[in-house]
């Protein structure tokens, strides 16, 4: 479904991603793990078009959208839920759901819109309760599901989402974690960056881990798991001290 | 004072606050779509009228008005596309500072293309004599005709930014721009929308009050500034309160003349804008809570 290959990004002079190369099969949960500043954040906004690839390619559905804007491949199927939220402050939270949604009016007929708000509200119940209050009222888990909404409302093959735990409670997490294993049941692809590398290798297929810019490894969820250096330096745990205690 | 005085005095600031109201509008409206202050927008005020001025002598009046709106809308599209589109990440205060510049340009132009004369449309029914008797008082029928088409506007607006997607799609680039393109809007086209949009109704506002206040190369600047005083009293960003702020505005401007000499008429608005960026920056009608969701 998505394939990058030697692809290199970053801000002005400054150079982030190094040769990154990956991919996501259809239905899959991969997630990407690493410490601050590894460049997970700088990944996702190039494959979604906020940031412009250097070089190398991003072939989504066999199409290089290494190339296009932001706004043009969400139209392709691949939508982002960004770092911290960022919902429509300003607005209530059915707007919010309106906007995720334009993309769907533009392709289909009026009762797609109304369809896909009853979805939403399907997986997160509270966001219907709150339906008129301003998206900058609620709580921060409010909004990431707010967020993770308005992404869904578009009706993406591909989600990808940034640190959805981040600053959240655990309780909070655990729950939307869930919804993550139930988008996949219902056919969705994931693509999911998380400094919480143990809850997030928990739910996905397979991850790679990201450092200073480029893969240093990848591999089935339960291989990342057991590695020791994954341990040590995401995990929190150190076999070889464990085995010797 | 007598009562019909105090009424003739209420008319005057309401004809008066309604052109304040429509200026405040237009800086509302790229405010909401963008977040930043277009500083020009007075001369969009003037060019609308004195276009309509010269239009009028070709064609019927209504016409006239029709093509210097479109005119006018057209300048305000080109001058995004020109000067604001294809800079990347601008600061706010930058974008404030080009706004002002293309403003002195366009007043400028204004007075090598018309000269410095002072003109007007004609009144939209009767003469400047004409007028209708409203209760103990007259009132000229443009006051009505301003009063009406500004209330239009109002309404249409309200619709425009709250109930259709385009509209909700501006106020979702201001409020989170890099949100809004992942959601699949336009950003760029939406700020050309926004100022082709205050454009328009700074024209229409420019040709209806003309006949009242007349119309000079250097008529925006003034408007500008009490514009930007009924959009601050308001609160920035909201449309209903933008009216009523400028009706505020023009009342006290119109009574002040009782008290104070007319000189000092200018005084009022200007001393208004300090007391609220003092004490209430967030605006008469605007929340705190609102405000602190805001850029600035």
């Amino acid at each position: 479904m998505l394939k990058i290959r030697n692809l290199d990004s970053g801000y002005g002079r400054l150079k982030v991603l190094r040769k990154v190369s990956m991919h996501i099969a259809p239905g899959e949960i991969v997630t990407i793990i690493g410490a601050n500043g590894a460049g997970k954040t700088t990944l996702l906004n190039t494959i979604a078009g906020l940031l412009r690839a250097r070089e190398g390619e991003i072939i989504f559905d066999n199409r290089d959208i290494s190339r296009l804007p932001a706004e043009k491949v969400v139209f392709l199927g691949c939508s982002l839920v960004p770092e911290g939220r960022q919902v429509f402050a300003s607005m209530t939270v059915k707007e919010n759901l309106l906007l995720g949604g334009y993309i769907r009016q533009r392709r289909e007929r009026k009762g797609a819109m109304k369809a896909g708000i009853e979805k939403v509200y399907g997986l997160f119940p509270i966001l219907m309760e709150r339906e008129k209050q301003l998206a900058g009222t609620l709580s921060g888990g409010e909004q990431q599901m707010l967020a993770i909404g308005r992404s869904l409302m578009a009706q993406p093959r591909l989600v990808m989402m940034d640190e959805p735990s981040m600053g959240l409670a655990p309780l909070i997490v655990k729950n939307i974690f869930s919804i993550i294993v139930r988008l996949r049941e219902e056919g969705n692809t994931v693509l999911l960056v998380e400094q919480n590398a143990k809850a997030s290798l928990a739910i996905a297929d397979r991850g790679y881990v990201l450092e200073t810019g480029r893969i240093v490894l990848q591999g089935t969820s339960e291989e990342l798991l057991m590695n020791k250096d994954v341990q040590r330096a995401y995990l929190g745990r150190d076999l070889d001290v464990e085995m010797k205690i | 004072m007598n009562i019909d005085l105090f009424f003739q005095y209420i008319v005057a600031g309401v004809t008066y606050g309604a052109i304040y109201a429509v200026v405040a509008i237009g800086f509302n409206i790229i405010y909401n779509a963008t977040g930043i202050i277009n500083f020009a927008q007075g001369e969009f005020v003037m060019l609308g009228g004195m276009t309509a001025v010269t239009l009028h002598h070709f064609l019927p009046l209504y016409a006239a008005i029709i093509a210097a709106v479109v005119i006018t809308t057209a300048v305000g599209g080109l001058i995004e596309i020109l000067f604001i589109r294809w800079l990347r990440r601008p600061s706010v205060l930058r974008v404030i500072i080009i706004t002002i510049g293309l403003s002195i340009i366009i007043r400028e132009a204004a007075m090598h293309i018309w000269g410095e004369g002072v003109r007007a449309l004609p009144y939209f029914t009767g003469t400047s004599v004409t007028s209708v008797r409203l209760g103990g008082v007259f009132i000229s029928p443009q006051v009505l005709w301003v009063a009406g088409i500004t209330a239009l506007m109002v309404a249409a607006l309200n619709i425009f930014f709250g109930h259709t997607l385009t509209g909700r799609q501006m106020r979702a680039c201001s409020a989170n721009q890099q949100a809004a393109r992942l959601c699949g809007v336009n950003a760029g086209n939406m700020v050309t929308l926004s100022f082709m949009l205050s454009a328009a109704i700074g024209a229409l506002g420019g040709c209806i009050v003309s006949p009242i206040t007349y119309v000079q190369y250097d008529s925006g600047t003034p408007l500008a500034i009490k514009g930007f005083t009924v959009a601050i009293l308001g609160g920035l960003g909201n449309s209903f309160a933008a009216v009523a702020a400028g009706l505020v505005l023009g009342i006290l401007e119109s009574f002040s003349i009782w008290v104070l000499p007319a000189a000092y008429k200018d005084v009022v608005s200007i001393s208004v804008l300090l007391i609220i960026l003092f004490l209430r920056p967030s605006g008469i009608f605007g929340s705190a809570e609102t405000a602190r969701l805001k850029e600035f």
